[in-house]
């Protein structure tokens, strides 16, 4: 588990509002380059956060995830000051009626991406010998290492791939939310709380999830309290977890004696 | 029950054992207060420098507290600036609106703080790790939310100001010189509980929270309780936050404020109070002389996290605690014999433990299908069967970690139900693991001590315990590595240390899984040699193994296992005979 993940978006964003306003780069080509950037970033931040800790216990990783969830907004804040920006949207066309709703050009890329991505991800987990080694690491990395899977890569794999999907996510939504050094800690907090009420690794889950959170603030923000808005998310969080620890569509993994 | 005192070992002798000593701490309290008053009267009664030194006197104690959840108990809390505001909040809005004296706000923002971390301890029930973090967080976050937009309650953004000092100590020297004394107090306790009985319990779930449970610790109970007194120590630290500066407001106690507060603790080295004594004093002071990082300083908090995570894990005073380390010397002298024989022994039937028709499923695999036979008291019972037929579940089902499918368990008459593992160990039943669970940040007494501390057993003060844990090693062979790190023994020395740590608790029951696994040669003839000793004492005995030596050196009675069933039940002489039993190992047909 990474408390970083949402400042990977955080940092693809950035990194796209500086290859782009910045730079000058066409649009197309700052969107790819944030991306492999940051799967690149991905390795970098296993070897520093996560591989000198790997054999010293779950707390250990979580706090030095920890540390770098507030190491890297700030050091952006440091670098690029409070200010947010704005990045303009994928496509020119700001949207189109559909009845009597707006639809949003930039919702509608965000949708398509995410069913290209999980169609993407399912394939590659359950159709590729490489996503099949990457789940057997996850769980076992011991018995992993000893069916000859080379278990450092592995690893090194999953953070280049989750580093690159959080900037997906991050130069997506940017045009939505504003590029900004708080949006990482937005983005992770909720993915994350969305990711445990669905079950953690159950794609359906983490969707269901999401659409609970974003109902539950939508919902309670018009209907009980506007300023409340973000606590309604993880007030459900905190019964899902109390009622059903392993979330929605998760499994419940005892420890063996 | 008996009504003796159990014998000990003399207490003067015992005093070199830190636990042991009911004095220990007090010169150190003694000469804490002293530095607490002289810097209190040292220090400039009022400006800058005296704010620097209140806001780490008042930290400091609550970052005491996250000694107690995350160093003791090992449970992650990064919601412990919040409880810093609720004591904060509450000392202001009772002490400001109603009018109460600060002693009795203080005492308020205490218990309140520790309603609320028992609240939060509960959702430790079936949650660890990223979850509790998560939890934690959520916790924090939402009180944020409450602080700035409970505006009737709280004032909102603008906070409570015009909080009072107590009568009497409104002079900054007088006011400091209180956060002083409630701090060395606050330290002195923190450190005093890592040595005690609760504490030790703290340690071993952080350690193992299986073994935890099967030495009579109920897990659940002691996080709760560690939350509890992590966030009582937040309240407190708060209530004096809120005098100190007469002002408080949300943004004082944010999620960002808790991570500086975790910083502090794994700077200064999260096992104990002095670490965080040293951490926060460090982090509150050394920004003021840094202030030209002060754009970047939660970057470098968040940097800082991570450094301390790879190279100093155990924090400055752990490192340097680990050099001044003086090793405690051996207690000389004559040890009262192990009394292996409990004190219901005797009492109740001539069975020990009785099975009947005992089944666990797993999904379609029935992993236990219908067992029943009798542990005879006095007997050594050997549990065999070729791997994969059902042992190690048996054990775990009868020591109560798996929950029973169907059928019953009495342990000397008295059924087991569906009891959790620490009441079946009060109940009078121990157990060792096939992969040994030790409690690696104990000592090797220490450990011990914790089976000696088994609910139900006839040893309760300190000196007794540790006295009880000595005779338990003397038995094993290990008393001269009493003060030693577990984790610095060999192998087959921490099997043993598993083994004393189950003879302390004085068990009706002892259940051995294994304890052959990994053993060279020498050791196994050691190990048989133990197991004979033990047997000699007339202590009930079950045993899973598949060294046959080790069985028919020890064995009065053996059950075979294949398949989830009982294929033989009987001496030694008759089992291996079986011709079932044979081709269970031997993949042999059975013959018509």
């Amino acid at each position: 588990m990474n408390f970083a993940q949402g400042q990977f978006s955080m940092l693809g964003a950035y990194i796209l509002l500086v290859l782009f306003v910045g730079v000058g780069l066409p649009y197309w080509a700052a969107f790819l380059a944030s991306i492999i950037l940051m799967a690149g970033f991905g390795v970098l931040f296993a070897g520093a956060v996560y591989w000198p800790l790997r054999n010293r216990g779950q707390l250990t990783v979580i706090i030095s995830t920890i540390g770098a969830s507030i190491l890297l907004p700030n050091a952006v804040l440091a670098l690029y000051g409070p200010s947010p920006a704005t990045v303009p949207t994928l496509f020119d066309n700001p949207g189109f009626m559909a009845g009597s709703v707006f639809v949003d050009t930039q919702y509608l890329s965000i949708i398509a991406f995410t069913i290209l991505m999980v169609i993407l991800q399912y394939l590659i987990f359950e159709k590729t010998m490489l996503g099949k080694k990457l789940q057997a690491t996850s769980q076992d990395k011991e018995m992993a290492a000893m069916l000859g899977i080379p278990v450092a890569i592995m690893v090194l794999i999953t953070f280049a791939y989750s580093a690159a999907l959080g900037a997906l996510a991050g130069v997506l939504v940017a045009p939505v939310l504003f590029v900004s050094v708080g949006m990482g800690a937005t983005i992770a907090l909720k993915a994350f709380a969305a990711n445990i009420i669905g079950g953690f690794g159950s794609i359906p889950g983490a969707i269901l999830g999401g659409i609970i959170i974003g109902l539950a603030e939508t919902l309670g923000a018009t209907y009980l309290s506007t300023p409340y808005k973000d606590a309604y998310g993880f007030i459900i969080l905190l019964l899902v977890l109390l009622v059903r620890p392993q979330g929605l569509f998760g499994e419940l993994i005892a420890e063996k004696a | 029950m008996s009504t003796m005192e159990p014998a000990i070992v003399a207490p003067e002798k015992l005093a070199v054992i830190p636990a042991a000593r009911w004095w220990r701490g007090l010169p150190t309290a003694a000469a804490g207060l002293v530095v607490a008053v002289l810097v209190a009267a040292v220090a400039p009664g009022h400006g800058y420098t005296l704010n620097i030194i209140m806001q780490a006197a008042t930290y400091a104690i609550g970052v005491a507290g996250l000694v107690v959840v995350l160093g003791y108990c090992g449970q992650i809390s990064l919601a412990q600036a919040g409880f810093l505001g609720i004591g904060a909040y509450v000392q202001a809005i009772l002490t400001v609106h109603a009018g109460v004296p600060f002693l009795i706000g203080t005492v308020a923002a205490v218990i309140v703080c520790g309603i609320f971390g028992l609240l939060l301890g509960f959702a430790s029930l079936r949650l660890g790790g990223h979850y509790l973090a998560m939890v934690t967080i959520s916790f924090q976050v939402i009180l944020t939310l409450v602080m700035t937009n409970w505006i009737g309650l709280t004032g909102g953004p603008d906070g409570v100001s015009g909080i009072p000092r107590p009568a009497g100590l409104e002079d900054g020297h007088a006011y400091l010189g209180l956060c002083l004394v409630l701090l060395v107090g606050a330290v002195l306790f923190t450190w005093r509980l890592k040595l005690s009985r609760l504490g030790r319990a703290m340690q071993a779930v952080r350690d193992n929270e299986i073994a935890a449970g099967t030495c009579g610790i109920d897990v659940f109970q002691i996080k709760v309780v560690a939350f509890g007194i992590s966030a009582m120590l937040g309240g407190l630290g708060g209530a004096l936050f809120a005098g100190a500066f007469s002002y408080v407001s949300p943004d004082q106690f944010t999620f960002d404020e808790s991570i500086v507060m975790l910083t502090m603790a794994l700077l200064g080295g999260v096992q104990s109070p002095f670490g965080a004594l040293l951490g926060t004093f460090t982090l509150v002071i050394l920004p003021e002389w840094l202030r030209f990082l002060r754009e970047a300083y939660l970057a470098i908090y968040g940097a800082a996290v991570i450094l301390i995570m790879i190279f100093l894990p155990e924090g400055l005073w752990g490192w340097a605690a680990k050099r001044l380390y003086r090793r405690a010397p051996v207690v000389e002298g004559s040890l009262p014999p192990l009394p292996l024989l409990s004190q219901t022994a005797g009492l109740a039937g001539e069975n020990a433990l009785e099975v009947d028709g005992l089944a666990k499923h797993f999904g379609g695999l029935k992993a236990l299908d219908g067992i029943s036979f009798n542990v005879r008291r006095g007997s050594v019972h050997a549990l065999i069967g070729p791997n994969g037929s059902g042992k190690t579940t048996f054990l775990n089902v009868i020591s109560g970690l798996y929950r029973a499918t169907s059928g019953a368990v009495r342990l000397a008459n008295v059924p087991m139900g569906t009891l959790p593992p620490h009441q079946r160990t009060k109940r009078g039943m121990t157990r060792t693991y096939q992969n040994i669970r030790v409690f690696r940040g104990l000592t090797v007494l220490e450990n011990v001590m914790i089976g000696a501390e088994r609910p139900g057993n006839d040893v309760r003060d300190p000196a007794a315990v540790v006295s009880r844990a000595l005779s338990a090693l003397d038995f094993v062979g290990l008393r001269h590595d009493a003060s030693l790190p577990v984790g610095s023994l060999p192998y087959g020395h921490q099997r043993y240390v598993e083994i004393a740590r189950a003879l302390a608790g004085s068990p009706d029951l002892l259940l051995l899984d294994e304890p052959a696994a990994g053993l060279n040669s020498t050791e196994k003839q050691e190990l048989s040699e133990l197991l004979r000793r033990l047997k000699g004492h007339g202590l009930t005995i079950l045993v899973i193994e598949h060294d046959m030596k080790l069985i028919e050196a020890v064995a009065d009675h053996i059950t075979v296992l294949n398949f989830g069933r009982c294929i033989a039940d009987g001496t030694p002489r008759e089992v291996l005979s079986h011709p079932e039993v044979i081709a269970a190992y031997l993949g042999e047909p059975v013959p018509a």
